[in-house]
């Protein structure tokens, strides 16, 4: 009765579909590596360091701390007003388009579209916290 | 193309080194230089000075100088672009966004212009590599003065220049160092503009800046290159 050669595509068909169902199989933005994400951040170095206000705030402590509260960087309003706690889950829907998950914000980029580039670089953005030796 | 009192350092360089013949090139950079309100007299003069000799004796030749013209003429184009949104001046469909965009696009050309200038004043650049500096701030003022005017004409307000910028200057310790930070900013300059492209609203306008992401781009090669690095590195920017 069992034919395996019968079988065989239906699991991969399952699985494939399993996989595209699940938003966590390929998004998951914990985890990422935080290696590549420093390379991913060199698209982001146009605007933002992590050490000094630029076009965009600085990025050090971004992990926890609730979005527009950087000292001495002017923010939009849409961002001061957002109430948004940057999460590895907060900064990976933003990411992936600011300008459609935050309306209004000054941060004139399309995004980072690939869900491991962000996660790598939520995983980098994560290394750099106060204190830290890329912080100082 | 030169203001008065550039002019006179030129006469003033032409006594002391008593050459004759400027290439187009070298008059370009010195008047650029002496336009340049952020230099003391004294540093303008010491830069000309020694600019200018590199010019005489080695030369730049013909071809290379009508390049130099020939890119400036590039990026006027891009202005053009940008001068020619009269429709949008008349005020029917302004976006809201793309103006946002604009604007952050000219906070980093103002950055952009201020770091060259710290690059120019480190004294760590070769009369040769200090040309391209100064060219490159160049393209980043025309770049700043499309972005402003275009800004101002959809009835936006521009952002203006920062008082001061934190550099990493206590890293700048040779000419490569100067090198790299610029060749940084200039790749980071690619991604923000690619960024930009496919969310203007006013298709003219993600052309506009896929132009800019052009002259960005050809900067970052020239830099790689001077670095010794392979100057073109991938087949797509990201
Ligand atoms: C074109 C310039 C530009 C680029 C490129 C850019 N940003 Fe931004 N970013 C901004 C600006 C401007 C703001 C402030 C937004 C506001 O106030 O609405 C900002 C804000 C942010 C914030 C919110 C920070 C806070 O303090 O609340 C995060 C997070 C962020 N950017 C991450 C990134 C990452 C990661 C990248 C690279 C993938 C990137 N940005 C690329 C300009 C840019």
């Amino acid at each position: 009765m069992f034919n395996p050669s019968l079988t065989t595509p239906i699991v991969a068909a399952s699985v494939i579909l399993l996989l595209s169902l699940d938003p966590f199989a390929t998004a998951s933005p914990i985890g990422g590596d935080a290696q590549r994400g420093k390379d991913v951040y060199q698209r982001c170095l146009g605007c933002h360091s992590l050490k000094i206000n630029r076009t965009g705030p600085r990025h050090c402590g971004l992990l926890g701390r609730k979005a527009g509260t950087q000292p001495g960087y002017n923010y939009s309003k849409a961002m001061t007003e957002s109430g948004i706690t940057w999460t590895a889950e907060t900064l990976d829907d933003f990411l992936t388009a600011p300008l459609k998950a935050l309306p209004g914000t000054s941060m004139g980029y399309a995004g980072v579209r690939s869900a491991t580039d962000r996660a790598d670089l939520i995983a980098y953005l994560s290394t750099a916290m106060d204190g830290t030796v890329q912080c100082k | 193309m030169c203001a008065p009192q550039s002019l006179q350092l030129l006469t003033e360089l032409k006594a002391e080194t008593r050459r004759e013949p400027f290439h187009d090139s070298a008059i370009f950079h010195t008047c650029r230089l002496a336009e340049n309100t952020h230099f003391s007299e004294a540093s303008l003069k010491k830069m000309e000075k020694s600019m200018f000799t590199e010019f005489m004796t080695n030369g730049m030749t013909r071809r290379r100088a009508i390049k130099t013209v020939g890119a400036t003429t590039l990026s006027a184009a891009a202005v053009a672009v940008l001068g020619g949104r009269d429709a949008l001046a008349a005020g029917a469909t302004v976006s809201a966004q793309d103006v946002s965009i604009l604007n952050t696009a000219l906070g980093a050309e103002l950055e952009a212009i201020a770091a060259y200038q710290t690059g120019a004043e480190s004294g760590l650049l070769s009369n040769a590599t200090l040309g391209i500096a100064l060219q490159f701030q160049g393209h980043h003022k025309e770049h700043a003065d499309a972005l402003m005017k275009t800004v101002v004409k959809m009835g936006g307000k521009p952002v203006s220049a920062k008082a001061s910028y934190e550099f990493p200057v206590d890293q700048l310790k040779s000419e490569a160092d100067v090198l790299r930070f610029a060749a940084t900013l200039e790749k980071g300059a690619v991604s923000a503009y690619l960024g930009a492209v496919p969310i203007f609203q006013d298709r003219e306008l993600a052309k506009v800046a896929a132009s800019i992401l052009g002259d960005e781009a050809m900067h970052w090669a020239v830099l790689r290159h001077a670095l010794g690095e392979n100057p073109v590195p991938v087949a797509f920017v990201s």
